[in-house]
């Protein structure tokens, strides 16, 4: 290998110009603005190509806290006021967030980006409180299941196969109240919103018991479970599950079930008391960009976009341009809305319950 | 007699609040100011936190009445911590006697290590480790297989079992450590004495090693049983659809859910049921101690 030294030496030079400069005028420092971004660990807002391309534009860099659960962002807003700028609400949290004070109502005209979002998730009702908008859709996706392809062949189009006895014992299952009570909504015919019959849905849940190999919290746990062959079919995300294929390699099949699937959307928010708030709507309109959608969902893998000239410039082939595009497919999709806690509590009671009965 | 003992104590006694008062003080501020803002959120209908308008209510201790789910997992809670308790006592007694009687020197030092190992790692990664060999086609199946052909799958992970052994491997040093201390101190001339009178093996260790090591013994139970009944990372990970019990639930309602006062209130119900455990076990702990 040999050193170019020009370029060595150019740096070098270039580096202590910039020491001098920094010496001589310390404003310069304070010119660079830092916000803190709250959001899931490794969910585009934290690509590090990403963050580097938008510091060049603008001078503006990123730090990230992450949380687990939505109900750990909650707290985090709740207990830091003014210490966050971005943060990343699912549309069933967001007017929680926002009758509570944690964010802020949202301009849209300060996006340039705003006008290229599909009219049906941008006025998503998730993502507005009292008439106004705190979320700016970001990205949205469908939870249902995914199959191994060696394992079950053809893949199956409907929920059931969840509940079919060939794959007892072979079934990974989200350890999550609320997506378990909405998919044996979709199994039992019902609205994932407000479902009216529960003893319905609680006896579907329970003949899961000869099923569930064991339950799934994480993607990461997802996709050992799946390449360690403890399942043949598992519920899953979208996004996850078009990862799963191009990063891990697995061979799995994300299926769109015949009787629906949960949708989902996730926006981003500006915390209320922002410490940089105009930083965050350029980091918001950078991160609805079509140029960053189409690298990230390229190189890494990421669910749909709500930009509708995003989705567009991707590959032909690519699965969120392929399958999530698919009109007809999407025909019994139900988009989740916003829920209150006293609700997802009856659901939590109503899994635990479940749960409690699935053991042996 | 009494002069001298008098002239004794005086010092002690200025210097009893500069040697209990850290610790006291540490005691106060980490354990009771946590634990009594747990007791007032448990009487509470809604999580004070973030402008909520939260009443008076003793529904959430009425709530594990109302559905019989939470008893059921209280009282499987229980069990869990009896027979890792047991599992313990059975596998960390022996391995206790042979440290404090039979080896000696160097040999000891090396054992006792090998026994404190596991507290030098994170707890996680040891529960991560036992799903690496627990596992189907894993470590402990392909070892069993080269031996026994025969055995073919052990379906170990995802079972009760695979959260017994989760466990009793965390738990086993307290038990090892408190019970070494106390055989230790057994004086060896009365286990001679007692073999030179005839007495066989069993006998030995019925009337003299067990009596004598019962506060080790009580202490190692206490140490395992009440922990035990409100873990959640191990059934969770290792348990799989068998993984519920009291703590998975009560760790839900503080993550999953933002039910702080329903969380607390069920974590002050177990702590109930354990004080009547321990209450009905106070003769058996009264006589350890004297």
């Amino acid at each position: 290998m040999t050193v170019n030294t020009d370029t060595l030496l150019g740096r070098l030079q270039r580096s202590s110009i910039a020491v001098l400069v920094l010496v001589a005028f310390p404003g310069a420092l304070l010119a660079a603005e830092e916000i803190r971004v709250l959001n899931w660990q490794g969910y585009g807002t934290d690509e590090a190509w990403a963050l580097e391309a938008f510091e060049a534009q603008t001078d503006i860099s990123v730090v990230h806290d992450y949380f687990n659960s939505e109900q750990e962002m909650l707290t985090k807003l709740r207990t830091n006021p003014g210490t966050y700028d971005v943060v990343l609400i699912n549309s069933a949290f967001t007017s929680v967030a926002a009758r509570e004070g944690l964010i802020q109502a949202l301009d849209l005209s300060r996006l340039n980006n705003a006008a290229d979002l599909s009219p049906e998730m941008r006025d998503n009702a998730g993502l507005s409180h009292d008439g106004k908008t705190f979320g700016a859709a970001w990205v949205w996706g469908l939870t249902s299941f995914a199959v191994d392809t060696t394992d079950i062949d053809p893949v199956p189009d409907s929920i059931d196969a969840l509940w079919d006895e060939a794959y007892a014992g072979r079934v990974g299952w989200r350890d999550d109240a609320v997506e378990s009570v909405m998919l044996a909504a979709i199994a039992t015919g019902q609205d994932i919103n407000e479902p009216t019959d529960l003893d319905a849905i609680r006896d579907k849940l329970r003949a899961l018991k000869p099923q569930i190999r064991t339950f799934w919290s994480s993607e990461n746990e997802w996709n050992q479970f799946m390449s360690s062959n403890e399942f043949d079919i598992a519920t899953y995300w979208s996004g996850s599950a078009s990862r799963s294929k191009s990063q891990f390699k697995l061979p799995v099949e994300f299926v769109i079930p015949t009787e629906g699937a949960i949708g989902w959307l996730d926006g981003l928010s500006i915390a209320t008391d922002a410490p940089h708030e105009s930083a965050a709507y350029q980091f918001i309109d950078w991160m609805i960009d079509p140029a960053f959608y189409v690298q990230w969902d390229t190189d890494v893998g990421a669910p749909a976009s709500a930009n509708a000239k995003a989705l567009e410039q991707l590959d032909e082939t690519a699965f969120n341009r392929q399958i999530l595009g698919d009109a007809e497919k999407l025909a019994n999709v139900q988009f989740m809305g916003a829920m209150e806690d006293s609700q997802r509590e009856a659901f939590l009671a109503l899994w635990q319950g479940t749960k409690t009965y699935l053991q042996e | 007699m009494s002069d001298k003992a008098d002239i004794q104590r005086r010092p002690v006694n200025r210097a009893l609040p500069v040697l209990l008062g850290p610790a006291y003080l540490w005691l106060a501020v980490t354990v009771f100011l946590p634990l009594s803002a747990m007791v007032y959120f448990s009487f509470l209908s809604e999580t004070p936190i973030g402008g909520r308008e939260a009443v008076w209510t003793l529904s959430n201790y009425g709530e594990f009445f109302d559905k019989a789910f939470y008893r059921t997992l209280m009282w499987r809670s229980f069990r869990l911590g009896a027979e890792v308790t047991l599992l313990c006592f059975l596998f960390g007694f022996p391995c206790a006697y042979v440290l404090a009687k039979m080896v000696k020197g160097r040999w000891r030092e090396a054992l006792f290590l090998l026994v404190i190992l596991p507290f030098w790692s994170n707890a996680l990664v040891r529960i991560f480790s036992w799903t690496m060999v627990l596992r189907g086609n894993g470590v402990l199946e392909r070892l069993v297989n080269v031996f026994l052909p025969d055995v073919g799958s052990l379906n170990l992970m995802f079972t009760y079992p695979a959260i017994l052994i989760g466990l009793v491997h965390s738990y086993l040093p307290y038990m090892i450590l408190t019970c070494y201390i106390s055989i230790q101190a057994i004086d060896d001339d009365l286990i001679e004495a007692a073999r030179s009178m005839g007495a066989g093996r069993f006998t030995v260790f019925r009337r003299i090693l067990l009596p004598l090591a019962l506060p080790g013994i009580m202490a190692g139970s206490i140490l395992t049983f009440v922990p035990v009944i409100g873990s959640f990372m191990e059934p969770r990970l290792l348990g799989g659809r068998n993984g519920t019990f009291i703590g998975t639930v009560i760790e839900d309602q503080f993550t999953a859910v933002f039910n702080w006062p329903l969380g607390a209130a069920l974590s002050f119900i177990m702590l109930g049921f354990v004080l009547i455990v321990l209450l009905l076990a106070a003769p058996m702990i009264r006589r350890a101690s004297t």
